[in-house]
């Protein structure tokens, strides 16, 4: 049996997978509104758009088995066991399913009312799970400080040439089997992050909007130089820039795993670092996931008669970068870059937001750049969040998928808008097309501004 | 059941066995609202002979075998009886063999349709039937149920395109009934009795299909109307007129609306009526009927006619149409689909009907289908909790397929009859039609193992 087929095998027990253990009542997902549980007609139009459903054809890996599971557990036919579990899990979130439902169904909703369940239950914890969850979800990304402290001493590990070091004296295999798993995917950390590079106000020439701009935290650490490149674009564009100090995770890995009410509390944190949301045209972000879920404050917050009516205004004006950039209209670089690019759909932009044609006009506006179609575009890379993690087999098969198609149209550079997907195709890049540059769409066009000194 | 899952387990391995409950919960049901079994286990074989062997041990031990595809089904078909052996045959999903000089094409039933379709139109070759689940459904569960779609007009339907069937019958035995000969009178035309037999008479297991040459030029109009019976009268027009489109779409008022909301391709949402329509064929015949087309519509009073600039664009219109059933899903909790049909001259009425019936029982029915072929689809949008509406919802749906009837229509154009429509068969067959297909159930299926409670008890 090849590598290949063996992991097919894997995917397939996961996919299969019944263990025993503790089950636990439902919560959450009774406190939902049945209307959203019932929205779906079970029509298996979902079906075709699942990677974890294409990947096992059991219909318990399908958006509308899954549903069916969570309604059989609101409705108090099953418990929350183990497997219902993991199966929601097994689930990238990609919502390829909410883009293909005719039926308007709420996937994404049931499903982290779901995960918040499991959670509450326990039904999954162990000492280990219990130890990394706390550590990350509670420890790390509920204090910005403190992970732009690790992200520093992982800085001067990566540039002193330490890592380099210990992977090639393969001083690796004294790590934890999982950890060592994990080390490969450790993204590289640059040596600014934003609150260096971008000054608290930066005003454009002309000043036609007032933006805020969110600088995340992975994007922080990782693509602080994407929040600079979006910031000369939004200048060039005639926005005036405001960009807080030391923000916070926005809050959707809190979200998305689970965990409800920390991700309410890092939504009025976010909420407190705008004090002046009136006199702001917008609020940009430039990472998809975080967009998705930035957007859903003003539900996430709707019961908090402290924050509701803030997080209804915040949602309002909350714009993903290129929805802005068609908004306002964008102004073309003055000369040509020829370069040929494919574009890579994060799932969180095109079916969380449901924005796919913004990003390829900002591609179309750089003079001379082709732009070649990438077969596939909207299937999921395998990055989802924490999901490489989590499901190291599943992500990897997707991974393989991705780096073909983007083999297949010959192009050198890739567009993404999602600092979960850029570290992903970097690591499928490494593995197997070191020529390929991941970049996101405003960093081509930020380049196309300054290769001629346009703007600011 | 325990005996039963460890026997399948010997037959096909562990991987292709589930019975756990978070497994069998959602093999549970299909497409069809308000309609759910548990099944005792389901298994996923990958060769006849796998299939016959589970068969075989099923006969032997009567154990009542369900066989379903991706369970897209609207009539309940699939949907498990209690303690059954469901076969889900999504793993046999291979294309054998295409024969580009016979036109043909060899498939294993779990072959997902649209795939079939792309390969045939990769050759210059086109398999007609389009059903609106095309993009999930598989070969197997279209031949079972002898689904239509949106071409049914000018092409037909499934079952004009099977020419051979391979069958594992209840005893287990395996037969292969037709070939690629477009004439062949040797003995009964038994593959036909298969297509459409929901299950229940034999398990298919091949499927040898007639492919024909792709269209070399199509076009797409959509006329828009202010009343629904105008766009009937428009298509008896057209008919009358002696042109067969290969598609005529109506959709109602809050179908558009619906689809609309899902697909935001521009669809005019003060209009009662649209009418999707399309012509293919050679070239000049093709414009010559899309002109003669717009002129009936209009002279029959469309408010609007307007023809697709790109092929893109007619593609566009089409997924939007195949997803009206799924799109009414927005309005109400439950969604029942129902597609009685009538004989073409009698649309005009039947669309009135459903209207004055609504209207008497004080429901909300929103209504597209296949105009061309008379095949209608009323869609009540309701709540199932709500007992007292749900009873009107009955009585409503059971006026209509009287009428149906009636005008010499039936209660199922291109859904089945499975579990959903089972009350109204007597009364559109009659008593002795009715005993024939049971004697026929009790010749090929003497231990009613095969989707029993299908169809009829």
């Amino acid at each position: 049996m090849t590598p290949l087929e063996q992991r097919q095998r894997d995917i397939v027990h996961i996919g299969h997978s019944s263990p025993e253990g503790a089950s636990a009542p439902a919560h959450a997902l009774k406190k939902l509104d049945y209307s959203v549980l019932q929205q779906c007609i079970h029509c298996g139009l979902c079906l075709p758009t699942c990677p974890t459903y294409d990947a096992t054809q059991f219909e318990r890996n399908s958006p509308r088995g899954r549903i069916a599971l969570m309604r059989a557990v609101a409705d108090d036919e099953m418990r929350i066991t183990r497997a219902f579990a993991e199966e929601m899990y097994f689930c990238l979130g990609c919502l390829a399913c909410q883009t293909a439902c005719p039926a308007g169904v709420n996937y994404a909703e049931m499903f982290e009312h779901a995960r918040s369940d499991i959670e509450r239950g326990g039904v999954l914890a162990n000492p280990q799970r219990t130890l990394i969850r706390t550590l990350t979800l509670r420890w790390l990304f509920t204090r910005p400080r403190l992970l732009r402290t690790i992200g520093r001493l992982l800085y001067i590990y990566q540039a002193s040439g330490m890592q380099a070091l210990v992977r090639r004296l393969r001083l690796t295999v004294l790590l934890p089997r999982k950890l060592r798993e994990l080390e490969p995917l450790t993204p590289t950390v640059n040596r600014h992050f934003s609150d260096a590079l971008i000054r608290p106000v930066e005003k454009p020439i002309a000043m036609k909007f007032r933006v805020g701009m969110l600088t995340g935290c992975v994007q922080d650490l990782t693509f602080s130089d994407v929040n600079r490149d979006t910031v000369d674009v939004l200048l060039a564009n005639g926005c005036e820039v405001v960009t807080p100090r030391n923000q916070s995770c926005c809050g959707s890995l809190h979200g998305h795993n689970g965990e409800m009410e920390l991700s309410r509390k890092m939504a009025r944190r976010n909420l407190d670092s705008f004090p002046d949301l009136q006199q702001l045209d917008s609020i940009i972000t430039n990472a998809a996931g975080c967009g998705s879920h930035l957007k859903n404050y003003e539900h996430l917050l709707a019961d908090d008669i402290h924050y509701a009516a803030r997080a209804k205004l915040w949602t309002e004006k909350l714009k993903d970068v290129h929805e802005w950039l068609g908004e306002i209209g964008i102004t073309p670089p003055s000369q040509p870059m020829p370069v040929e690019v494919t574009y890579h759909e994060a799932c969180h932009l095109c079916h969380g937001q449901k924005i796919t044609r913004q990003p390829r006009d900002v591609l179309k506006a750089i003079p001379g750049l082709k732009l070649v179609e990438l077969p596939e575009s909207t299937w999921c890379c395998g990055s989802a969040g924490i999901y490489n993690i989590t499901q190291p087999e599943m992500s990897q098969t997707l991974l393989e998928r991705k780096m073909d198609n983007i083999t297949k149209t010959g192009v050198k550079i890739v567009a993404s808008a999602n600092p979960g997907c850029a570290i992903q195709l970097q690591n499928g890049a490494r593995a197997g097309n070191p020529e390929l540059q991941v970049l996101h769409p405003i960093s081509l066009l930020a380049r196309a501004y300054r290769a001629h000194g346009d703007h600011v | 059941m325990h005996t039963t899952i460890a026997e399948m387990i010997r037959l096909v391995g562990s991987e292709r066995v589930l019975h756990e409950p978070e497994h069998l919960l959602t093999y549970g049901f299909d497409g069809t609202a308000c309609l759910t079994g548990k099944a005792g286990c389901v298994v996923f074989p990958k060769t006849t002979e796998e299939v016959a062997a589970i068969v075989r041990y099923a006969a032997e031990h009567k154990i009542p075998v369900v066989t379903r595809g991706s369970g897209t089904g609207l009539s309940g078909g699939s949907v498990p009886s209690s303690q059954c052996l469901v076969l889900c045959l999504v793993k046999m999903n291979q294309v054998l063999e295409l024969d580009e000089k016979n036109l043909t094409v060899l498939v294993e039933p779990g072959v997902i349709t649209q795939k079939i379709s792309e390969l045939a139109d990769s050759v210059g070759l086109l398999y007609p039937p389009d059903p609106g689940s095309i993009k999930i459904s598989t070969i197997g569960g279209n031949v079972a149920e002898n689904s239509g779609g949106l071409r049914g007009l000018k092409y037909g339907i499934t079952r004009d395109y099977v020419m051979g069937l391979e069958v594992v019958l209840a005893s287990g035995e395996i037969v292969f009934l037709g070939n690629k000969c477009v004439k062949d009178v040797a003995g009964y035309s038994i593959k036909d009795v298969f297509i459409g037999s929901e299950g229940t008479l034999g398990i298919i297991t091949k499927i040898l299909l007639k492919l024909v040459p792709k269209p070399s030029a199509r076009k797409t109009l959509l006329a828009t109307f202010s009343r629904m019976d105008a766009a009937a009268e428009t298509v008896s027009a057209i008919i009358a007129a002696k042109i067969i489109p290969c598609t005529m779409e109506f959709l109602d008022k809050i179908t558009i609306q619906c689809v609309e909301a899902y697909t935001q391709i521009g669809l005019p949402l003060d209009a009662e009526a649209i009418l999707l329509m399309e012509t293919d064929g050679h070239p000049v015949v093709v414009e010559e009927e899309a002109i003669k087309i717009e002129a009936i519509a209009r002279s029959c009073g469309a408010l609007s006619v307007q023809v697709a600039r790109t092929p893109e664009e007619a593609g566009r219109l089409a997924s939007a149409r195949r997803a009206a059933f799924s799109a009414l899903a927005r309005i109400s909790p439950t969604t029942i689909l129902e597609d009685a049909t009538v004989p073409r001259s009698e649309l005009a009425g039947m669309i009135r009907f459903i209207q004055t019936t609504a209207e008497k029982y004080q429901v909300r029915i929103g209504t597209f289908g296949h105009m061309g072929d008379g095949n209608l689809h009323p869609t009540f949008l309701t709540d199932e909790n709500n007992h007292a509406e749900m009873e009107r919802v009955e009585k409503a749906m059971a006026a209509i397929f009287d009428y149906a009837v009636e005008q010499g229509g039936t209660i199922t154009g291109e859904h089945g009859v499975g579990l959903a429509k089972k009350k109204f068969l007597p009364k559109a067959l009659g008593t002795a039609s009715l005993n024939l297909m049971r004697q026929l159930k009790r010749t090929l299926d003497p231990d009613g193992i095969l989707n029993p409670g299908k169809i009829f008890d």
